[in-house]
């Protein structure tokens, strides 16, 4: 489904501040993996979902989305073929326009933009059953302005316009890293139930190794812009936390360093 | 209160009040087109500056040349969306932020727009040339004829357009743009199309707002413009703080910002009328757009409770 060949990335080239953030990186995910990804602080993480999201030209490689190559596309162009989740909650949603509103420009992404209305009435419906499988009270709320949302019902809204027009791969950006606990329960709950649902590709980037290996059929760490360790199926369910502090010590010769990663554990 | 001034210095005042009236609703035009560039694609656009005097300069010299009023007013329409073009183009593909892309379309106008007049102004004889609106069209015309109920309805209609068009999939897409640039991109709306887009479409008002005005006064000229961005911020700006309250739907905040430009005209004739010297206009203009802009910075820095930090990660 997705295939990176040896991708790239240097920013500020030619600064102090110069930072190889991608190092020659492969990876292939076939149709239907779940993979999650973890790695310090600068290992890359983000900066491999926004090169395959096209926020930027990578400066080397190739990045095929189901045999398509994608590597000089536009970002809004790759936009049909992905589902985007960020961090930041304020991100992924249109904050002065309406819960429907935004709903339906995830309806039409990927399409052309024509002079037919916004949205027609026929998908309130499905708009107002898919927000009551949220389980948030948004299904009464089609009208409101998603600014007046709280963190984490933006980010459930967010990740249901990320899978309304099924995806061809779903990226995760850290996209729990900013709710409270109880919260980031519920919409990784969520992640995992649109996920099976729907039978998705989906790189989810995490800072909880607990969820990095409880979630998925793949686990992918990651240091200075390359993958360092990839394990999947039997194995990656009998991981543990020691294990990957272990095998990043390992493979890497550096202690895990990164506070938030050891501290949410 | 009232007999400081004498009955003659009222009727001035009320006999001035109809054009107050006409020009706030041209000028509502130019600001509506503001109101989607500063509001909907938050640009502060100062290409409105040059566009509207190209306006103004395309409609009189095509009427000069005896094509016909509206044939002339979309001469103007599709030169100030040229314009906007332009500062779109400046903008997105070669990557100048807005405001500076605007302050060189609008440098470069101030040339195009005396070469399109040969000369830095140029009239046009309200009883040789059969104009839509004019300052003689306020008072003894007949219904039809009369230029605020003509501008009013123009009004109307162009914000009925506005409001279909940005409840259609590209105007929603439109919307999203300005509101959120990084999701419109992740839901595959190509925001830099959209910006182009959007400053044309505000341009393109501007400068039939333009071309009406130069036919109210009879005359285009090249520095018309000049300062016409706080004008249009003005009206924006007097709309929401006096309607922003009652008016929600999309349609009434156009409506508004058009009401806001006939509050601004009338406040002006009020003070032309109080004889303070004209030439002070523009600093109290901006002086009053200043402050007003200033408002929800000052309102979130000083007036806000402290938020608790922390909790929870």
């Amino acid at each position: 489904m997705l295939e990176i060949k040896g991708i790239s990335k240097t920013f500020n080239v030619g600064t102090v501040n110069e930072k190889q953030a991608l190092n020659h990186l492969s990876l292939t995910l076939n149709d239907g993996d779940f993979c999650t990804i973890i790695g310090g602080n600068g290992a890359g993480k983000s900066t491999m979902l926004n090169a395959i999201a096209g926020v930027w030209p990578v400066d080397e490689g190739q990045i095929l989305i189901d045999g398509q190559d994608v590597t000089k596309l536009p970002e809004h162009k790759r936009a049909k073929f992905l589902g985007r989740v960020f961090q930041d909650p304020m991100n992924g949603t249109a904050a002065s326009m309406g819960i429907e509103e935004n709903l339906a420009l995830a309806l039409r992404r990927g399409s052309r933009r024509t002079l037919r209305p916004g949205i027609r009435s026929q998908e309130r419906k499905l708009y107002r059953d898919l927000l009551s499988k949220l389980g948030l009270g948004l299904e009464t709320r089609l009208t409101s302005k998603v600014g007046l949302l709280s963190g984490g019902q933006r980010q459930a809204l967010t990740l249901l316009m990320a899978t309304l027009e099924r995806p061809k791969l779903l990226l995760l950006d850290e996209h729990t890293a900013a709710l409270d606990p109880k919260t980031a329960r519920k919409v990784l709950d969520l992640t995992q139930e649109f996920v099976e649902e729907q039978n998705l590709t989906a790189l989810m980037v995490t800072h909880n190794m607990k969820d990095a290996i409880a979630m998925g059929n793949r686990l992918i760490m990651m240091h200075e812009g390359r993958i360092i360790y990839d394990v999947s199926g039997e194995e990656k369910k009998k991981l543990t936390v020691d294990d990957l502090l272990k095998k990043f010590s390992e493979v890497s010769g550096e202690e895990f360093a990164n506070d938030r990663m050891m501290l949410a554990n | 209160m009232l007999e400081m001034f004498t009955i003659t210095e009222l009727t001035k005042l009320f006999n001035a009040l109809p054009g107050a009236v006409a020009q706030g609703l041209i000028w509502g035009i130019m600001a509506i087109g503001v109101y989607i560039t500063y509001r909907v694609l938050d640009i502060a656009d100062l290409t409105v500056d040059g566009s509207l005097g190209t306006g103004g300069a395309v409609c009189i010299m095509l009427m000069l040349t005896g094509h016909n009023v509206w044939v002339s007013m979309l001469g103007a329409l599709l030169a100030g969306m040229l314009a906007g073009m332009v500062t779109g183009i400046l903008h997105t593909f070669m990557g100048i932020p807005a405001i500076l892309s605007g302050i060189l379309t609008q440098l470069g106008l101030y040339s195009v727009n005396l070469k399109i007049m040969g000369k830095a102004n140029q009239a046009i004889n309200v009883d040789k040339f059969d104009l839509l609106v004019s300052l003689r069209f306020i008072r003894g015309v007949p219904i039809y004829k009369n230029t605020i109920l003509l501008v009013a309805v123009i009004v109307v209609i162009l914000i009925a357009i506005l409001y279909w068009f940005f409840g259609t999939e590209l105007g929603c897409s439109l919307r999203a743009t300005g509101c959120n640039d990084k999701m419109a991109r992740a839901q595959g709306i190509n925001a830099g199309f959209n910006r182009v887009l959007g400053l044309m479409l505000s341009n393109g008002l501007v400068a039939f707002s333009g071309a009406l005005l130069s036919q109210y006064q009879g005359f285009a000229d090249v520095n018309m413009g000049r300062g016409a961005i706080v004008i249009g911020l003005a009206a924006v700006i007097i709309g929401e703080a006096v309607f922003g309250k009652i008016f929600h739907n999309f349609a009434l905040k156009l409506l508004s910002v058009a009401l806001g430009s006939i509050v601004y005209y009338l406040v002006y004739q009020a003070v032309i009328w109080r004889g303070i010297d004209t030439d002070l206009l523009k600093i109290l203009s901006a002086v009053v757009v200043a402050i007003f802009l200033a408002i929800p910075y000052w309102k979130s820095r000083y007036f806000t409770k402290p938020v608790k930090k922390g909790g929870n990660k």
